[in-house]
């Protein structure tokens, strides 16, 4: 026990001499924050629209109308061919046909319900699903009985993108920016997380000093709880600067308890931190450490449902993400910050990290090896 | 060797392969408690291999290997806390001063705070660094890097301590002080396994073994292997065990030359 002292008063001097894990600890995550926030944003500032308008009715003008008053639409065609109307999406002029079909009013009245259909220019896939969703939201509010049809290069929208309406309910802004904010902590998290307890176990084989306290009788976990607690500190440091940045900034709210955060960010630390030493006690130099870590981090992402909900992507992902901590720890957070979800809600989520931080430090400390 | 004093090494058929190739050939000899056992052999003869082995860092492939009364194999841990290690690449933490440096490795032996304290001072005394202690390793000078590696290994009193090339690269005056270091360590009654490339070393040792290509050709006290080789220093027998091809053709010249490199 004493022993754990020692290793980490020797850890935090070392971390107070370096001079490189300052600027990492405080710059990166600010750049990070401040610029990936706004590349990874694609908030709708204005959606083009042609309006094809085969009815000609009152209530069609009226829902014309409708969307003319909203801030997100701009209405740059109107034609009742659509040929012409294809030939504005084509040239760029239009980013979304609105056709509103011959009979649109009267099946209305007698049906109770009409189609209404959307043609995105969808080249932009990403775009054209906000402008879907933003549109849906528009039509919705004018009439709960409006069937809104989804047509033209996307492939029919199944029933699941409730969810992304479910997104605007929680940020009723349409601030995308809110909704990237916590993807990006995750992101930053899991870097420094990863990054400092594993290049800094390596440096140690570089440098042959791991050598010469694997000739001591030092006992192996203590070696690792040694590294993992001062990346832990700093960990969780991070966390209080990216919160607090994101509120100064974008004025990301954080609507659930700072507590049920923090004991999130605290197993979910514990699960980065052990796959950042895992790979280290694998690798024998800091270019693999650093090869892997990135390789990892990168699948983990880009699977994690950073930009959309993994809800509308394949199952093979959905698959993959049950062994995907970044999946859990972003759904977390956005839960918890945006619709402020409790610890309730959350529980299974949080016996699952808990269970991988504790699978993932077995792992590393089993795989440290004091003899080659 | 004397028959009274105990047995700290033990060394039966020791082999070392890393894959075909078979680094430590049917290595056997035994080391006595209190002597300077001199391990030479040229570069690559697996000097280092069999003392990792030895330190519990490395598995032996196979062998019946004791070290401080503890089995290599199952009591890894037992040998560790009685020997120490000065690695042949500098170990030290060059970003902790040197007193830093011995806390540490204090700790981690399980010395108490109490115990850290007199022992750093008595280190520091006899290294007459006492006025330095706050000095980062970095901005040492490698004899004195060396030294105080031998010392950190030193720490904790233990029974035997690994050296391995203590004093390559290093000025011939810090390495006779180095020496004196030995000396004084022998006399207190700790073993010393000591690696080395200098031959007026050798002649420092109770006894020395020479290493070829993973053997070990020839063991016994510097005296007895002159008389055996008929020469006049252990640059001479080491060469002749070493290359005795070499010897027979040029050697004559050179061997006082060699000779040179201290005193
Ligand atoms: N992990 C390893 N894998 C494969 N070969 C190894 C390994 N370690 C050492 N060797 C080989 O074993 C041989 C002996 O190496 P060793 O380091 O024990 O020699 P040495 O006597 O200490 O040499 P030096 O005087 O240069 O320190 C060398 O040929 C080396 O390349
Ligand atoms: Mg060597």
């Amino acid at each position: 026990m004493k022993t754990i002292f020692f290793l980490l008063q020797k850890e935090f001097r070392q971390i107070r001499r370096n001079k490189t894990i300052l600027p990492i600890i405080f710059v990166l995550p600010i750049v990070q924050l401040l610029i990936l926030v706004h590349a990874t944003t694609f908030e709708i500032k204005q959606v083009n629209l042609c309006i094809v308008d085969q009815d000609g009715s009152a209530i069609s003008k009226q829902l014309v109308h409708q969307m003319e008053g909203s801030s997100f639409f701009k209405i740059t065609a109107s034609t009742f061919s659509m040929e012409q109307a294809q030939q504005q999406l084509d040239r760029n002029k239009a980013d979304m046909i609105v056709r509103i079909p011959a009979n649109f009013s009267r099946n209305l009245m007698q049906q109770k319900q009409a189609p209404l259909q959307l043609i995105p220019n969808a080249i932009n896939a990403n775009f054209a699903t906000l402008s879907f969703n933003y549109l849906t939201q528009v039509v919705q509010s004018f009439n709960k009985n409006l069937i809104v049809e989804w047509s033209g290069a996307l492939s029919p929208v199944p029933i699941k993108h409730i969810s992304v309406q479910a997104r605007f309910w929680y940020n009723p802004e349409m601030n995308y920016k809110w909704y990237m904010y916590p993807g990006i902590m995750v992101i930053l998290i899991t870097m420094i997380g990863m990054f400092l307890s594993g290049l800094n176990l390596v440096r140690e084989k570089e440098m042959g000093t791991s050598e010469q306290l694997n000739v001591s009788p030092m006992k192996k976990h203590h070696f690792i709880i040694g590294k993992l607690l001062p990346f832990l500190i700093i960990g969780m440091f991070e966390l209080v600067l990216a919160t607090l940045l994101g509120r100064l900034v974008y004025q990301v709210p954080l609507v659930g308890s700072v507590w049920v955060l923090s004991a999130f960010t605290f197993v979910y630390l514990l699960v980065v931190l052990g796959l950042g030493l895992l790979i280290s006690t694998l690798a024998e130099t800091q270019q693999q450490m650093m090869f892997v870590a990135f390789f990892i981090i990168i699948v983990f992402i880009l699977l994690s449902g950073i930009f959309t909900p993994t809800e509308s992507m394949p199952l093979w992902v959905q698959q993959f993400n049950v062994i995907n901590p970044l999946a859990y720890f972003m759904r977390v957070l956005r839960m918890l910050m945006l619709k402020g979800a409790g610890f309730a809600n959350l529980l299974s989520e949080f016996i699952y990290l808990s269970i991988y931080a504790v699978i993932v430090l077995s792992m590393a400390t089993w795989r440290y090896r004091k003899t080659a | 060797m004397d028959n009274d004093k105990s047995i700290e090494i033990h060394v039966r058929n020791l082999v070392k392969k890393f894959g075909s190739f078979v680094a430590n050939n049917n290595l056997s000899f035994d080391v006595y408690q209190g002597e300077i056992f001199g391990f030479l052999g040229a570069n690559g003869a697996g000097k280092t291999t069999a003392m990792r082995i030895l330190c519990g860092l490395s598995h032996p492939t196979s062998g019946e290997i004791t070290v401080a009364g503890f089995d290599v194999y199952k009591q890894k841990e037992l040998i560790k806390k009685n020997i120490g290690y000065m690695s042949q690449k500098f170990s030290l933490y060059d970003d902790l001063t040197i007193a830093e440096n011995m806390e540490l490795y204090g700790g981690i032996y399980g010395l108490s705070r109490k115990q850290i304290k007199v022992r750093i001072g008595e280190l520091l005394e006899k290294l007459q660094l006492t006025d330095r202690q706050s000095t980062l390793i970095a901005d040492l000078p490698l004899g004195w890097k060396q030294k105080l590696a031998f010392s950190v290994a030193m720490i904790h009193k233990p029974r035997i301590v690994f050296l391995d090339e203590p004093t390559g690269g290093v000025d011939p005056i810090t390495r006779r002080q180095f020496w004196d270091l030995i000396y004084e360590a022998a006399n207190q009654g700790i073993t010393l396994f000591v690696t080395t490339h200098y031959m007026d070393e050798a002649e420092y040792c109770d006894r020395v073994s020479i290493m070829v290509d993973g053997r070990i050709d020839a063991l016994d006290t510097p005296g007895n292997l002159k008389n055996k080789y008929q020469v006049q220093n252990m640059n001479d027998v080491f060469i002749k065990v070493a290359r005795p091809d070499f010897f027979s053709q040029q050697y004559t010249v050179s061997s006082s030359h060699l000779n040179n490199q201290i005193n």
